[in-house]
C-alpha cells in the first residue's frame, strides 16, 4: 500500500460516476479530495469513515491548508487516540457541495468550463453518502468497520447505515439528529438570507469577482450562536466590554461577545465559499431519515446488523438529547444493537469537538468491542 | 472479574445459553458482561445512571441511556428471550405498567427484589418505630432510591390477579439460599422468574 497512491494526505481524484441524486439528476463526474491515515489490513476489515460538519473539511487530523490550525478532531483521532492509524486506516472525504477539493458550486462545470455557482445540482445527506461510496468503491474498500460523525456528520454515519445496511460494521453518531427540527431549518433560512442579501451575492455568479464575504460572515455568526450554550456564553464573555472601559453609546463592538463573533465570522470567510454554504445548509434542512419510510424511523434501520452508539450533550440545544434519544427508541425498536449515553457539558453543540475524556472512552470501548468480534 | 451479587448469580446460572437478553436497570453492565462471556447472550441494557452507562458501553456493551418508567414502550413484544430486572422495582415510579412492559417484551422475565416483610425489617417498624436501615436497604427514608418497598406475598398476590405465572423462584438470605418455607418472613431477597400466560 506504500506506493498506492490513492492512500495518502492531500489526496485528490475524480471519478466518472455517476452519483444518483435523490433530485432525479445525475451527477458526473464527481471530484473527491481526502485524506487517509493508516494502513488499510490485508482482509480490509479496519477501514473507518469519519464524516465531517457543515463547514468541516477533509482535513480530520492534520493541519488546515488554509488556517494552519491543526485537524478539526485531533482529540479524536491519532496516535493513541480512539480512533488510532496504527490500528485503523482512516478515510476523511471533503462532502459533495463542499469548497476544499470536492465538487461543489466553486468547482469548474466541464460543460461550460466555468464554475457551477447556482447550476450546481441542490443535493441532499443522502447523495453526499452515495458519492462517498462511490469513492470507497475506488478505494477497494467494501465493508466499513464503522463510520463516524458528529453534528452533519453524524446524519450521513446514520444515512449510511440506513442506506448501505451491510457495509457498515458500526455507526458512531455524536451531537446528531435523524431531522431537523424547524428551529434548524429557521437558523439557517437566516444564514441563507444574509448571502443572498449581500449584493455581493449576484445570484451566485460572484466568482472571479468580489464574494459576499459581509453576508457569509453574519451567516456564520448566527449559526455560530447556536453552537454555543447560554452558560458557556455568560461565562466565557458575561457583559464584559472589549477593551474599553465604557459603552462607547455607538455601534462598535463594545461587548466582548460581539467582538467574538465578528472575529468569527471574518475569519470564516476566508475559507468557505458562501455558495457552498447555501447548498450543504440546504442538504441539512431536507434530512428526515424517516421520511421515505412513511415517517416511521424505525424502518430506516430494519434488520440492520449494524452497532450503534450515539452519544448527546446536555447543553447542546441545536440537537438536543430528545433527538438522540428518538433514534435510540427507533433503533431499538427495530432490534438493533444500541448504546446511548447524555453526557455533561456547559459547551453546548461544539461540546463533541473539544475536550470530553468521557466521550472518548465510550467511543474507544465501542470500536475496540466491534474490534474483538 | 467481579463476583456476582447472589440474586444475579442466579440469574446468571439460569439463563439458557445464546439467549437475547434484556437487562433493566443494569448499572454497568456486569450481569451482561457475564452473560455474555458464560452462555454467550446476546445481550441489551438500560441504565439510568450516565456514568454507569459509559462504563457498560466502553465495556463493549450495548447499553442504552434511559428510564425503565418512560423508555420500554419501543421494545417489540417478545423481543427478547429475557427481560431481566434485578434490584430495580422498588425504585421505578410506576412498578406495575414497568411489569406489564417487562413480561411483554420478555418472552420470560426475571424480577429480584429486597423483601420488604423479612424479620428484621418487621423488628425495626415494630419495636423500633423507625423506617428500617438495614444492610441490604442502608438508605434513610430521605435518601433512600427504593420508593415502592415490596414483599413477597405483595409480589405473588400481584402476579395473580395478572395472570402472570410463575416459572422459577429462588430466595435468599445474605448469600445462603432458603427454601419457600415462611421466605416471606425469612428471606432477604427474592428471585422469580415469570411468564405472561
Amino acid at each position: 500500500m506504500q506506493n498506492d497512491t490513492r492512500f495518502g494526505l492531500d489526496r485528490k481524484t475524480q471519478l466518472l460516476g455517476p452519483v444518483q441524486l435523490d433530485s432525479g439528476v445525475e451527477f458526473a463526474p464527481v471530484d473527491f479530495a481526502y485524506e487517509t491515515y493508516g494502513t488499510l489490513n490485508a482482509d480490509k476489515s479496519n477501514a473507518i469513515l469519519i464524516c465531517h460538519a457543515l463547514t468541516g473539511d477533509q482535513y480530520v487530523a492534520s493541519n488546515h491548508p488554509v488556517t494552519g490550525k491543526a485537524g478539526w478532531w485531533t482529540r479524536m483521532v491519532g496516535p493513541g487516540k480512539p480512533i488510532d492509524p496504527a490500528r485503523h486506516c482512516i478515510i476523511s472525504i471533503n462532502v459533495l457541495g463542499s469548497c476544499m477539493g470536492s465538487s461543489g458550486p466553486a468547482s469548474i462545470d466541464p460543460a461550460t468550463a466555468a464554475p457551477y455557482a447556482m447550476g450546481f445540482p441542490v443535493i441532499t445527506i443522502a447523495d453526499m453518502v452515495r458519492a462517498q461510496a462511490l469513492l470507497l468503491n475506488h478505494l477497494g474498500i467494501e465493508t466499513l468497520e464503522a463510520v463516524v460523525g458528529g453534528s452533519m456528520g453524524g446524519m450521513q454515519a446514520l444515512s449510511w447505515a440506513a442506506l448501505y445496511q451491510e457495509r457498515v460494521r458500526s455507526a458512531v453518531i455524536i451531537a446528531s439528529t435523524a431531522r431537523h427540527s424547524a428551529q434548524n431549518i429557521a437558523f439557517h433560512e437566516v444564514g441563507r438570507q444574509a448571502i443572498m442579501a449581500d449584493p455581493r451575492w449576484n445570484n451566485g455568479a460572484y466568482y472571479g469577482h468580489e464574494a459576499p464575504a459581509a453576508g457569509l460572515a453574519v451567516a456564520r455568526m448566527a449559526a455560530h450562536i447556536t453552537y454555543l450554550s447560554e452558560a458557556g456564553l455568560t461565562e466565557k464573555f458575561g457583559r464584559r466590554l472589549q477593551n474599553r472601559d465604557a459603552k462607547s453609546f455607538g455601534f462598535d463592538a463594545d461587548f466582548q461577545v460581539e467582538s467574538y463573533l465578528r472575529h468569527q465570522g471574518l475569519s470564516f470567510v476566508d475559507r468557505f465559499d458562501a455558495n457552498s454554504y447555501l447548498y450543504i445548509t440546504r442538504a441539512m434542512d431536507y434530512f428526515d431519515l424517516a421520511e421515505p419510510h412513511d415517517g416511521v424511523l424505525a424502518k430506516a434501520f430494519a434488520g440492520t446488523k449494524t452497532r450503534f452508539c450515539l452519544i448527546s450533550f446536555d447543553s447542546d440545544w441545536l440537537y438536543p438529547t430528545a433527538e438522540s434519544r428518538r433514534i435510540v427508541h427507533a433503533l431499538n425498536a427495530a432490534g438493533a444493537a444500541a448504546s446511548f449515553v447524555e453526557l455533561s457539558s456547559p459547551f453546548g453543540h461544539d461540546a463533541f469537538l473539544l475536550e470530553a475524556p468521557e466521550m472518548n472512552r465510550i467511543v474507544d470501548g465501542f470500536l475496540r468491542a466491534g474490534e474483538s468480534r | 472479574m467481579t463476583a456476582l451479587r447472589s440474586d444475579l448469580a442466579i440469574i446468571a446460572r439460569e439463563v439458557r445459553a445464546n439467549a437475547r437478553i434484556l437487562d433493566v436497570g443494569c448499572g454497568d453492565g456486569l450481569l451482561m458482561a457475564a452473560l455474555r462471556d458464560s452462555k454467550d447472550a446476546d445481550a441489551r441494557g438500560l441504565e439510568l445512571d450516565a456514568r454507569d452507562v459509559a462504563t457498560a458501553v466502553a465495556r463493549g456493551l450495548s447499553v442504552v441511556q434511559g428510564d425503565a418508567d418512560t423508555d420500554l414502550a419501543d421494545y417489540p413484544d417478545g423481543s427478547f428471550d429475557y427481560a431481566i430486572l434485578s434490584q430495580t422495582l422498588q425504585t421505578t415510579k410506576r412498578p406495575d405498567l414497568v411489569l406489564d412492559h417487562l413480561v411483554r417484551i420478555g418472552r420470560q422475565a426475571f424480577v429480584s427484589f429486597p423483601n420488604f416483610a423479612q424479620w428484621r425489617m418487621r423488628l425495626a417498624h415494630m419495636f423500633g418505630g423507625r423506617m428500617p436501615v438495614t444492610e441490604q436497604l442502608p438508605h434513610r427514608w430521605y435518601d433512600t432510591p427504593n420508593i415502592h418497598h415490596v414483599t413477597i406475598d405483595d409480589f405473588r398476590s400481584f402476579l395473580a390477579e395478572r395472570d402472570i405465572r410463575i416459572e422459577g423462584q429462588w430466595f435468599l438470605s445474605g448469600d445462603k439460599p432458603r427454601n419457600e418455607r415462611l421466605a416471606n418472613l425469612l428471606a432477604e431477597h427474592a428471585v422469580f422468574l415469570l411468564r405472561r400466560d
